[in-house]
């Protein structure tokens, strides 16, 4: 349980001024030259310390990332891009970030980018992101005027952040295809390698962090990485945004310790579940595109990575969605199938082939108008996919139904007997035809 | 150099090999659609994925990954990859899979039939059956000009088509539009693409939405006899294929050259062949009156006869085309030498190119391939994208791979890579030799410049001052070094570059071209002999007695009083000398229509009937003796160099009357060669490029 004292994002609900005198009262920018002043090599290694992992999803340590960048320059300069476009279904974590605690990210960005050797930040905004951009825009405009950041700014580490609004393209929130729409061109992820720590935007060394990785940072050096590392559990350390949203009683964003079990969470900050604890259907507990959990293996389980690839899912965003049992699973996955259909960039074979064709699938399964065998088939058409692809994008279409039919497989095999049932002895279904 | 063990077996290739190109110098076969050596990887078909070890636990794209990628094992083992193991082999049924749910299965009225990589790969990597139920996606068909036919329910958006167009063409006309299962391969605007190169993406395209239009629905390829050949469109001497069936070419392929056309072909060479089948010249004529009337062989020999007998050696004369082959030019050069006369030319009206200034005057001495290793480049009164436009795709290449500067002097026109214009008359070319401006400098620290001169540049009354500056810019460039000669004569038809290496030029006091047309309007010439060469103005001929031997019914025909029906390219064996000074051979793939007969051979026989027999029977012979005269012609697919001192010895400075401007005599690509003229694909494209017909169907 994380006690207020431990909040890094004090300012998480917009009570407070979300502006630079707020920021500094709430500690924001204390101390900044003094932590830049230790230099790239300690500023990398107490984040990696810290034992921080990257907020976006893969759950990289950010330490280690930020170590790949090249320790000499070979004259092409380094870049920290921002990874603000938060689009996966069920998140909105970076979005309170952006509107009510923007200098966190700021100051995180100057000293990420002291620590990669970068003198530039792009910020990459969500094309929907409107209101955000603008408090960012502010926020960043603040900053270059109180100096904090800009040529010759009192840090004394030249830093200028460019703030890019995108232009609604999910796939473009992917790193690689994030690159490829800040250099102007469409957003197709890239081969990998070479990675961008190597080659990235317009062919320089690049490291493209989350909004979250990069706001905690400066209290995490603020505090010792001895602190962050301190809570939760070995290996998920810190504190970490918790989007929860769907039939829990308040839905809600909330900062929380890392391994805080299931039921702690949502009782803690949710009021719990719609119509209590046994009217739990399943939680996709990080963003749309992990497998769903069910109910009764999701509700001791530690929210953390480690914690829930035991339950045969991913932390991924964080970004719980829980389903009570008023809850056709079958849609709601196909749903999500429809959404990676409708956002796969169509650039490798088995993405742009694949997502189309399981969600037709799917389709039919909400009907119940298949066959048992297809859920079979279904199941290696998404491994056919995952694994297969240029970018994750294919990995994400894949697993929500495969926790689909691990989990539910017998609500499908239910809902195809009574499709069944109620057909003719000729195959045709009276009342489906007539809709 | 890395090591790298493929499917067990250890094996040693450079450091920058990917994947793919391991497994290949392994022997290992890996399927793919998307991949092509000439274009950037694209990565997107994901056929080609192997196993491997030392990298990421998933299947990898081996034409995107290096070898070098890989991490040697715990032990300094080197790095494993796979081709035959199930991950690999279920991989490559699952792309295969998702390529063809959506893919029409109407392989039956596809003109990819038979030669589709997408079929092929589904005999050999696929399953037998489909297990997708839902309805197949339908793409809409593009217009994308009257070459290239698209039925786009068909493309499997692997983008080489994109890639091709972007990176070798040069023209940014087709693209990817939409996403996911929506995107489409379009030219954006359904206008006809710009490029003369396009029709190398009907080739490029694994399956069968890009097909070529004229030869739609025409034939399947097994029932094509295939010859391979030599373009003779242009001077760049392209290798080709010719597709025949029957008495028919129905289609035009290219060869893999590496050092002339790499394995493109312009739109001329790929869809001139209908124009071998109009306007043929397929009996012999004689004007009678005023009207050609048709008539035997005999018939029309007797009436050359008549006409030569009459006439004094010296007041005959003859002139050969851009596409006569270098053995029936030969063989009229030893007969216009029996008959007593020096009056014989293959040059354009003007031209200052002479063969005893030595070989290298008059060839692309730093040879095609060679413009890859420029770094600087001066073209002076030529348009390469009209002239040679594969050539052009080669001083493109040269321009994407970086360090390479180009100058310009003639026409600015859009030639698909950046230049500096450098002006449009003579005068900018006396500057530069003078070592005025900017490019000036760049040549003078460039290590290997090459000075491209056109052939139209060296004609006319300017010629002899362009050859001179040309020279003197490249003497004094470091162009004609021992190890680097980069005086570069773009020639703009097949047959110059073997006209002149067999002197087929004036002799002693003979006539040149615009000599010999200046005599027949003035009444003193008799007999002209026009070996296909139909570029001269025919009205300036007066009365002279002309002979046209040749194959279409173009400018020449039309003047002619004896027309003596002659072989097409396709239809003969002939020896062709490209401009880079390469002897290369064409070969029959049909038969001429009608009567029409081989050159060589009305000439041996029209040398009988005129008393002057030439000293050979068979092809075999005169080949014989022809390469006993000129041994260099002997040696198929070699170039023999020419002197660079024999350029530097031109050079010289010029101070012209007047100010010349330097255009390419090429105005339509389209129409340069009776050929072309005939053919009705290349009118359209014509009238296309030309603005007078809307680009729609």
């Amino acid at each position: 349980m994380l006690t207020d004292k431990d909040r890094i994002f004090t300012n998480l609900y917009g009570q407070g001024d979300w502006g630079l005198e707020g920021a500094r009262r709430r500690g924001s920018w204390n101390g900044t030259k003094e932590l830049l002043d230790q230099g790239r090599e300690w500023l990398t290694n107490e984040v990696k310390a810290s034992g921080l992992r990257g907020r976006g999803g893969a759950g990289f340590s950010t330490g280690l990332k930020w170590s790949f960048m090249p320790k000499v320059n070979d004259g092409r300069p380094h870049y920290l891009v921002v990874n603000a476009d938060e689009s996966e279904p069920g998140t909105c974590k970076d979005r309170e970030i952006l509107r009510h605690d923007p200098h966190h990210l700021i100051e995180g960005c100057l000293i990420a980018g002291r620590a990669m050797d970068a003198h530039v930040a792009y910020i990459y905004v969500r094309g929907e992101f409107m209101r955000e951009r603008h408090r960012l825009e502010a926020a960043v405009q603040q900053a270059y005027d109180a100096r904090l950041i800009g040529k010759n700014n009192i840090h004394g580490w030249d830093f200028d952040i460019v703030v890019h609004h995108g232009a609604g393209a999910y796939i473009c929130g992917e790193e690689t295809a994030l690159l490829e729409s800040l250099e102007g061109k469409k957003g197709q992820p890239r081969l990998k390698p070479p990675f961008p720590a190597g080659m990235g935007l317009y062919g320089c060394p690049t490291t493209v962090n989350n909004v979250e990785s990069i706001a905690v940072v400066p209290e995490i050096l603020r505090r010792g990485a001895s602190w962050f590392a301190g809570l939760g559990r070995e290996n998920n350390t810190g504190t970490k945004l918790f989007c929860v949203s769907g039939h829990v009683n308040n839905p809600a964003t909330f900062e929380e310790e890392m391994g805080t079990p299931f039921d702690v969470l949502i009782e803690k900050h949710c009021g719990g579940i719609r119509g209590g604890w046994d009217n739990l259907l399943a939680v996709i507990p990080g963003g749309s595109s992990v497998p769903c959990v069910t109910g009764q293996n999701i509700k001791s389980a530690h929210m953390d990575f480690d914690g829930l690839r035991e339950v045969g899912s991913s932390l991924g965003t964080a970004a719980v969605i829980v389903m009570d049992k008023s809850t056709d699973i079958i849609r709601a996955i196909w749903r999500l199938s429809a959404f990676y259909k409708h956002e796969s960039c169509g650039q490798c074979t088995p993405c742009r082939e694949g997502t189309g064709w399981m969600m037709r699938v799917m389709e039919r399964m909400v009907r119940g108008e298949a066959q048992k065998r297809e859920i079979d088939m279904l199941f290696a058409v998404t491994k056919q996919v995952e694994g297969h692809t240029i970018c994750a994008l294919g990995d994400a279409a894949a697993w929500p139904i495969q926790g689909l039919i691990k989990n539910f497989r017998h609500v499908i095999e239910e809902r195809i007997d009574a499709y069944t049932y109620k057909s003719t002895s000729d195959g045709a279904v009276p009342s489906v035809a007539a809709e | 150099m890395a090591q790298i063990k493929v499917d067990g077996e250890l094996i040693e290739v450079p450091d920058h090999f990917t994947l793919m190109q391991a497994a290949e110098a392994a022997g290992a076969e890996i399927p793919r659609f998307c991949y092509h050596e000439r274009l950037s990887v694209a990565g997107n078909c994901r056929m080609c994925l192997v196993e491997v070890k030392g990298g990421p636990p998933k299947p990898q794209a081996s034409c995107a990954m290096s070898v070098r990628d890989l991490r040697p094992g715990p032990n300094g083992e080197p790095p494993e990859m796979f081709t035959n193991t199930p991950m690999v082999k279920k991989a490559r049924e699952g792309v295969m899979e998702f390529l063809l749910i959506n893919h029409p299965l109407d392989c039956p009225i596809c003109d990819q039939g038979g030669e589709c990589d997408l079929q092929d790969q589904a005999m050999a990597y696929g399953v037998d059956s489909s297990r997708f139920h839902e309805n197949k996606r339908a793409v809409e068909d593009k217009y994308i000009g009257p070459l290239v036919k698209t039925i786009m329910t068909r493309c499997i958006l692997c983008t080489r088509c994109v890639r091709f167009t972007t990176e070798v063409a040069g023209v940014s006309e087709m693209g990817l539009l939409g996403r996911g299962e929506d995107a489409e391969i379009t030219s954006y605007l359904e206008r006809a693409l710009t490029s003369e190169l396009q029709g190398n993406v009907i080739d490029l395209c694994p399956v069968g939405a890009l097909t070529s239009k004229p030869y739609a629905f025409q034939a399947r390829p097994w029932e094509l006899n295939k010859t391979q050949s030599i373009d003779v469109m242009d001077a760049v001497g392209s290798n080709i294929r010719v597709d025949s069936r029957g008495k028919e070419v129905l289609r035009i392929l290219p060869r893999l050259h590496e050092e002339v056309n790499e394995e493109w072909i312009s739109d001329k060479t790929r869809f001139v062949w209908d124009g071998l089948r109009t306007q043929r010249l397929d009996r012999p004529y004689v004007r009678k009156g005023k009207k050609l009337q048709a008539a035997s062989w005999n018939e029309a020999f007797a009436a050359v006869a008549d006409a030569v007998k009459k006439a004094d050696g010296k007041r005959i004369g003859a002139i050969a085309g851009g596409l006569a082959g270098v053995e029936e030019m030969y063989a009229l050069k030893l007969l216009l030498a029996s008959l007593g006369s020096p009056n014989i030319d293959a040059r354009p009206a003007g031209s200052a190119l002479d063969p005893k200034a030595g070989r290298a005057s008059y060839i692309f001495n730093p040879t095609i391939a060679g413009i890859e290793q420029a770094d600087a480049i001066l073209l002076i009164g030529t348009n390469p994208r009209r002239e040679a436009a594969v050539l052009n795709a080669r001083i493109r290449k040269a321009w994407r791979n970086g360090d390479v500067q180009i100058g310009v002097v003639g026409e600015a026109v859009d030639l698909t890579y950046d230049y500096a214009h450098l002006g449009t008359g003579i005068d900018s070319l006396v500057d530069l030799a003078a070592g005025k401006g900017n490019f000036a400098k760049v040549l003078k620290k460039a290590a290997r410049p090459i000075v491209i001169v056109g052939e139209g540049a060296l004609t006319g009354a300017s010629g002899k001052d362009v050859l001179a500056l040309g020279s003197a810019v490249a003497k004094a460039n470091g162009a004609l070094n021992a190890d680097w000669n980069g005086f570069a004569v773009l020639h703009n038809a097949a047959s110059r570059v073997g006209a002149l290496d067999i002197g087929f030029v004036p002799g002693r006091g003979g006539l040149d071209t615009a000599g010999m047309i200046k005599a027949a309007g003035a009444g003193k010439l008799d007999v002209l002999f026009l070996l296909g060469a139909d570029e001269i103005d025919m009205s300036a001929l007066g009365d002279t007695t002309v002979i046209y031997i040749g194959t279409h019914g173009d400018a020449g025909a039309h003047r002619a009083d004896i027309i003596l029906p002659a072989a097409a390219y396709t239809e003969k064996s002939a020896t062709y000398v490209n401009t880079e000074g390469r002897v290369q051979m064409a070969n029959r793939a049909i038969f001429a229509p009608g009567e029409a007969r081989e050159d060589w051979a009305i000439l041996r026989a029209l040398s009988g009937v005129l008393g002057h027999t030439l000293p050979f029977d068979s092809l075999q012979s005169l080949r014989a003796k022809l390469y006993a005269d000129h041994p260099h012609m002997a040696h198929i697919d070699g170039i023999a160099a020419g002197k660079a001192a024999d350029v530097a010895a031109l050079a010289g400075t010029a101070a012209p009357q007047k100010t010349y401007t330097l255009v390419s005599p090429v105005s339509d690509f389209y129409l340069t060669n009776p050929i072309a003229r005939a053919s009705a694909v290349m009118a359209e494209c014509s009238q296309l490029m030309a603005g007078l017909k809307q680009a729609a169907e």
